[in-house]
C-alpha cells in the first residue's frame, strides 16, 4: 500500500444512496461462568441489532451504561467475533468480500479513557505512526504523515511529537487519538464515548475539532455517547439502545422534539434542566434497571414502563415506522395491531401526562 | 483551565522528551544504598573478571604444610584453606563461578519465561492453558526439592547446575510475565493496535513487551541471590561444582570439617555469598521503588 | 464452602499424578546404573540380571510407572536398595524428624515475623522500621547453611553450649538431651521465613493504615486497641497463607541444613538417596515431600478462603 493510498480516504464506493455502514441482525452473548457444574448463564449484550449509517451523516448511538452501545461499536470495528448477524461496509459483507484487514483500513475507533488508549512507553509520532507502519508506509513517511496529522487536530508537531502520554492534558491526548484513527484515512470513525472524560470547556473544543474535520477529509462518525446533550449537538441521527436492543431510532430533532418509546422520553425527561418551570416532581423511571443475565421477557423494557399491558411481556416488539420520516420505535404502541390498548393512537400530550 | 496547562505544557516542552529508563536510572542514582550495593557488587565483578590480572597466588596450588592458617598471616591475609590454597585467591577466583552461576540461569530463565508467560498472557484460550497447567505442575514442587532432584538426576557438574536451576527459575517468571501480560492486553491501546490492523506478534513486540519488561525484569533480579545461595547450596551438597575448581559454596563443602580448626577461614566464602546476595536483593528493592513512582 | 474444598480437591488429582509423573521421570531420567550401588564390581551377567528382574528394572519403563503408582496407592514405595529396607519405613521415620524441625522453624519464623512485621508497619519510616527491614532482608538474602554453619562456629566449638550435629542419642525422646539437638537447626531454618512473614506483614500492616477505612474508623473514636484488632483480622489471611507456603517450602527444602547439622530426616535421606543412586529411596522420598507440599497448599488456600470471604466465591 502505498503513501498515494493514505493520503486520501478510500474513494467512495456505491454512490451517495448506499449506506456506507449497515448492520444487519447482529448478536453477541456473553457466557457467564457460574455455580459448581459452570451452569452457564448468557449475558446479552447485543441482541438483533439493526441500523445503517449514511455516508457523511453523524449517527449518535445513546444509551444507559451496560446498554450495549460499546459492545456494537467493538463488533462493527472487528475487535469482538459477533455470534450472529452481519456488517457491511460500502456493500461488501465482512467474512465474505471484505475481509478484516480491509474493514480496519476504513474503520477507526476513538476509545474513551484518552490514557489508557496510547502506549506509555511510546512518543506521540510513534504512536500514531504505528498504523501506517503496520500497512506497508515507510517510517520515515509514516512520522511525516503523524506530524501532518498532529498539525490537523492542533497540536503543533515541534512541541508534541517527541513528547509521551503522560506529559499531556487529557485534551491533548485526545486529540493525539483522533489523530491516530485518522492516520489510515478512513472513511468511518466510531467515537466511543470520546468526549466523555473531559472537562466541559475541552469537550466543546474537541468536538468542534471532530466537526471540522468531518467537513475537510468528508468523514462518517458514529458517535456514542451517554451525555444527551453532546449527541444533540454533533449528531444527524440518533438510535437509542436498552440493554442490548436498539428501543428508537431517528432524525435528532425528531426524537428531541417527539420521541415515541417511553424509555427514550424517561432519558430525556431525566435530563435536569435549567428551567424553573420546568421542576421534576417525580422520578420519570422507575424499578430496578433489570439484571441483563436474565432480561425480562418480550419488551425487555416492560418492567419499568408506566404503560405496560400484558401484551408487553409476552411479545417483543420491532422497529415500526411512527409516521415521521425515518423515525421508528420498538414499542407496541406505536404499532396499530399490535394489541396495546393504545397502539396506533397515542399523542404526545398523553405521553407526558401519564 | 487547559488553556493554562496547554501553556505550561508548552514553556516545559523545550525540553527533550524524556524516556522512560532515563528517569528511573537517575532515580536508583539518587539513593544511597542502591549506589552503595551497586558499587559493592560492581566492585566483586571486576576482581572476578580480571582476577588473572591482579597479581594473585594460583588458586590451584597448595601445599600441607601451610593448610588453614588464620587470617592476617603475613603473606596469606585471608588465611589458606584446607589444602594449603590462598584464600584471597580462592576467594575472588571462586566469584568468577559463583557469580556465574547466580547470574546466567536467571538471565536463561528471564528470556524463556517472558517469552512463553508473554505468549501464554497475550494469545490466551488454549495455549495460555497448556502454558500455565504445566508450569502449575513443577509449581506444585518447593524450589529447593526440584533443584536438588533435578540436579540429583543430572549429576554433579556446572552445566547440569545450570539445567537444573533455569528449570527451577522459568516458572515463577512465566506467571508473573503472563500476569502482567494479561492486565496490559486489557488496556485500550492494544485494542487500538488491533483495530490497526497489526498482527499479533506484531502487537507483542511493540506495545505489550516494552510495557511489561519493566515489572518482570524487576521480579527477575530479586531471584538473583535466591539463584547464587541455591547454585552454592548445590556445590555444597555435592551436587555443583566439582573440586578442585573455586567457588563459594564448594569452599564451604570442602571447609566445613575444618571449623574446629579454623572456623573463620570456614567461615568466609559464605560470608561473601551473603554480601553479593544482600546487594542483589538492596538493589532489586531500589529499582522497585525507582519504578514505582511514575512522573 | 464445601463446594470450594470440593473443587480445590478435583483439581489437586491431576496435579498429583502430574508430580507422581515428574518424580519418576527424574529419577529414571539419571544416567547410570541403578544397581551400582550393591552388585559387587565383578559381578556376573547372571546375577546383575536376577537383580535387575527382582527390583523390576527389566521392565519398560510406563509398566514401571503403572506399577509403581499403583503399590504407592496401597502405600508401598518399594524397597531401598542401599539398605534393603522398605522406602515407606525410612520415609515415614525421617519425615516424623523434619516435620518437627519444620513445624518449630515455621513457629519462631512467624512469631517472630509477625511481631516485627507488625511493629515495622505500624512504626513505618521510623527508625524501629529501618531496623525491622534491614533484620528481614538479612534474613532472606542469608545463605542459611553458612548461617548454621556460623552458629556451630558461636554456639559449639567455641562456646560449647548446644551441640552442633545429630538428634540425640537412640530415638527421639521429648527430654532436655534430645531437645538442645532442636535449637540450633530449627532457629537456623526460621530465618528465612521470619524474613519473609515480616516483609509481607509489614507491607500488608503499612497499606491497612494508610487505607480510608481506618481513618474512619478512628474518625467514629474507635480505641488504638480496636483499629488493631481490625488491622489484624485483615492482615490475617495473608499471613497465614505466607507461613503456610513457608512451612511447605521448609519441608521439601531441608535437605541443606539437615546435612549441615547430621539431622536425621528427609532432607537427610535424599542426600543419600542421591550419592548412592538408590532409586526407590531417591523416588519415594521426593513423591512424599512433594505431597506434603501440595497438600499444605490446599490446607492453606482453605483456611485463607474460610477467612476471607471474597476468596470463597472461585
Amino acid at each position: 500500500m502505498s503513501e498515494a493510498d493514505l493520503s486520501a480516504p478510500a474513494a467512495d464506493v456505491g454512490g451517495p444512496q448506499q449506506p456506507l455502514l449497515e448492520v444487519r441482525s447482529l448478536s453477541k452473548h456473553f457466557p457467564v461462568r457460574g455455580g459448581f457444574i459452570g451452569k452457564a448463564g448468557v449475558v446479552r449484550a447485543v441482541d438483533d441489532v439493526n441500523f445503517s449509517v449514511d455516508k457523511g451523516e453523524v449517527l449518535g448511538i445513546v444509551g444507559e451504561s451496560g446498554c450495549g452501545k460499546s459492545t456494537t461499536a467493538r463488533l462493527v470495528i472487528g475487535l469482538i467475533q459477533p455470534d450472529q448477524g452481519s456488517i457491511i461496509l460500502d456493500g461488501e459483507k465482512l467474512g465474505a468480500s471484505l475481509s478484516l484487514r480491509d474493514l480496519r483500513r476504513r474503520v477507526q475507533m476513538v476509545f474513551q479513557d484518552s490514557y489508557a488508549s496510547l502506549n506509555p512507553r511510546l512518543t506521540v509520532e510513534d504512536s500514531i505512526a504505528f498504523g501506517p507502519k503496520v500497512h506497508g508506509i515507510a517510517a520515515d513517511d509514516a512520522r511525516a504523515r503523524a506530524h501532518d496529522l498532529l498539525r490537523k487536530v492542533g497540536l503543533d508537531p515541534a512541541l508534541f511529537a517527541a513528547r509521551y502520554p503522560h506529559e499531556l492534558s487529557g485534551g491533548q491526548r485526545q486529540r493525539v487519538n483522533i489523530a491516530r484513527a485518522l492516520a489510515l484515512s478512513p472513511r468511518l470513525v466510531l467515537l466511543d464515548e470520546a468526549v466523555s472524560a473531559l472537562d466541559k470547556s475541552v469537550e466543546a473544543q474537541v468536538l468542534n475539532l471532530l466537526i471540522d474535520l468531518k467537513e475537510e477529509l468528508g468523514l462518517t462518525y458514529v458517535f456514542i455517547s451517554h451525555d444527551l446533550n453532546v449527541v444533540r449537538f454533533i449528531s444527524d441521527r440518533v438510535i437509542v439502545m436498552y440493554l442490548g436492543e436498539v428501543v428508537e431510532t431517528g432524525p435528532v430533532e425528531a426524537l428531541w422534539s417527539d420521541a415515541r418509546h417511553p424509555y427514550t422520553r424517561a432519558l430525556f425527561a431525566a435530563m435536569p434542566s435549567l428551567d424553573p418551570d420546568r421542576r421534576t416532581q417525580e422520578a420519570p423511571i422507575t424499578g430496578d434497571p433489570p439484571n441483563p443475565i436474565d432480561p425480562p421477557s418480550g419488551c425487555r423494557f416492560h418492567t419499568r414502563c408506566p404503560f405496560a399491558e400484558s401484551v408487553c411481556s409476552e411479545k417483543s416488539p420491532s422497529l415500526f415506522a411512527t409516521g415521521n420520516e425515518r423515525h421508528f420505535a420498538a414499542c407496541h404502541m406505536v404499532d396499530p395491531a399490535s394489541g396495546h390498548s393504545k397502539a396506533g393512537h397515542f399523542s404526545a400530550r398523553e405521553l407526558q401526562h401519564a | 483551565m487547559s488553556a493554562v496547562a496547554d501553556d505550561l505544557v508548552r514553556i516545559a516542552a523545550v525540553d527533550k522528551a524524556r524516556g522512560y529508563w532515563a528517569s528511573v536510572f537517575r532515580r536508583l542514582s539518587r539513593d544511597p544504598l542502591s549506589v552503595a550495593c551497586a558499587s559493592v557488587l560492581l566492585l566483586i565483578a571486576l576482581a572476578a573478571i580480571f582476577a588473572p590480572y591482579l597479581g594473585l597466588a594460583d588458586p590451584y596450588q597448595g601445599s600441607m604444610i601451610r593448610r588453614l592458617r588464620w587470617i592476617g598471616t603475613p603473606g596469606y591475609p585471608l588465611g589458606t584453606d584446607e589444602l594449603g590454597r590462598d584464600m584471597v585467591a580462592r576467594l575472588i577466583y571462586g566469584g568468577r563461578l559463583s557469580l556465574f552461576l547466580g547470574l546466567f540461569p536467571v538471565v536463561l530463565a528471564f528470556c524463556i519465561g517472558t517469552t512463553l508467560g508473554v505468549m501464554a498472557g497475550y494469545l490466551g484460550g488454549f495455549v495460555n492453558q497448556a502454558i500455565m497447567r504445566t508450569v502449575d505442575v513443577f509449581y506444585a514442587f518447593p524450589s529447593v526439592l526440584l533443584a536438588i532432584a533435578i540436579s540429583g538426576a543430572l549429576g554433579a557438574g556446572i552445566t547440569n547446575s545450570i539445567v537444573s536451576l533455569t528449570i527451577v527459575f522459568i516458572p515463577p517468571i512465566v506467571r508473573v510475565s503472563e500476569s502482567v501480560t494479561t492486565s496490559v492486553r486489557g488496556l485500550d491501546f492494544v485494542d487500538a493496535a488491533r483495530a490497526s490492523g497489526a498482527g499479533p506478534i506484531t502487537i507483542m513486540r511493540v506495545h505489550v513487551l516494552g510495557n511489561v519488561l519493566g515489572p518482570i525484569f524487576v521480579y527477575s533480579t530479586s531471584l538473583i541471590s535466591v539463584c547464587m545461595i541455591l547454585a552454592s547450596g548445590l556445590s555444597f551438597l555435592g551436587l555443583g561444582t566439582k573440586p578442585p575448581e573455586p567457588e563459594w559454596g564448594l569452599m564451604l563443602n570442602t571447609l566445613r570439617t575444618a571449623i574446629y580448626a579454623n572456623p573463620w577461614v570456614a567461615a568466609l566464602p559464605g560470608a561473601m555469598i551473603f554480601i553479593v546476595s544482600i546487594c542483589f536483593n538492596l538493589l532489586s528493592d531500589g529499582m522497585r521503588s525507582a519504578m514505582d513512582v511514575r512522573s | 464452602m464445601l463446594v470450594y474444598i470440593a473443587k480445590r480437591l478435583v483439581f489437586v488429582i491431576p496435579v498429583v499424578f502430574a508430580v507422581a509423573l515428574v518424580c519418576f521421570l527424574l529419577v529414571h531420567i539419571a544416567p547410570g546404573d541403578p544397581l551400582i550401588s550393591v552388585l559387587p564390581p565383578d559381578a556376573s551377567q547372571a546375577l546383575a540380571d536376577q537383580m535387575r528382574k527382582a527390583y523390576g528394572f527389566d521392565r519398560p519403563l510406563p509398566v514401571q510407572f503403572g506399577i509403581w503408582v499403583w503399590n504407592a496407592l496401597n502405600g508401598d514405595l518399594g524397597t531401598s536398595i542401599a539398605s534393603g529396607r522398605s522406602v515407606t519405613e525410612e520415609v515415614m521415620r525421617a519425615v516424623g524428624n523434619t516435620i518437627m524441625l519444620a513445624v518449630l522453624a515455621s513457629l519462631i519464623g512467624f512469631v517472630f515475623g509477625v511481631t516485627f512485621g507488625f511493629l515495622a508497619g505500624y512504626f513505618r519510616d521510623t527508625w524501629i522500621d529501618k531496623l525491622v527491614t534491614t533484620i528481614s532482608i538479612t534474613g532472606v538474602s542469608m545463605p542459611h547453611y553458612w548461617l548454621g554453619m556460623v552458629l556451630v562456629i558461636i554456639f559449639s566449638v567455641q562456646l560449647g553450649w548446644l551441640p552442633a550435629v545429630g538428634a540425640g542419642p537412640g530415638g527421639w525422646a521429648w527430654d532436655w538431651e534430645h531437645f538442645k539437638h532442636l535449637i540450633l537447626p530449627a532457629v537456623t531454618m526460621s530465618v528465612i521465613p521470619m524474613g519473609i512473614v515480616t516483609r509481607t506483614v509489614r507491607a500488608l500492616v503499612g497499606d491497612l493504615l494508610s487505607q480510608e477505612f481506618v481513618i474512619a474508623l478512628r474518625a467514629k473514636g474507635l480505641t488504638e486497641k480496636r483499629v488493631f484488632v481490625h488491622v489484624a483480622k485483615n492482615a490475617a489471611p495473608t499471613a497465614i497463607a505466607v507461613i503456610g507456603l513457608q512451612l511447605g517450602y521448609l519441608l521439601g527444602g531441608s535437605i541443606l541444613i539437615e546435612t549441615v547439622f547430621s539431622w536425621p530426616g528427609t532432607g537427610f535421606l535424599l542426600n543419600s538417596a542421591i550419592f548412592q543412586r538408590d532409586l526407590p529411596l531417591l523416588q519415594g522420598t521426593i513423591l512424599v515431600l512433594a505431597l506434603f507440599f501440595v497438600f499444605l497448599n490446599l490446607v492453606v488456600d482453605v483456611i485463607q478462603a474460610a477467612i476471607d470471604p471474597r476468596i470463597k466465591r472461585g
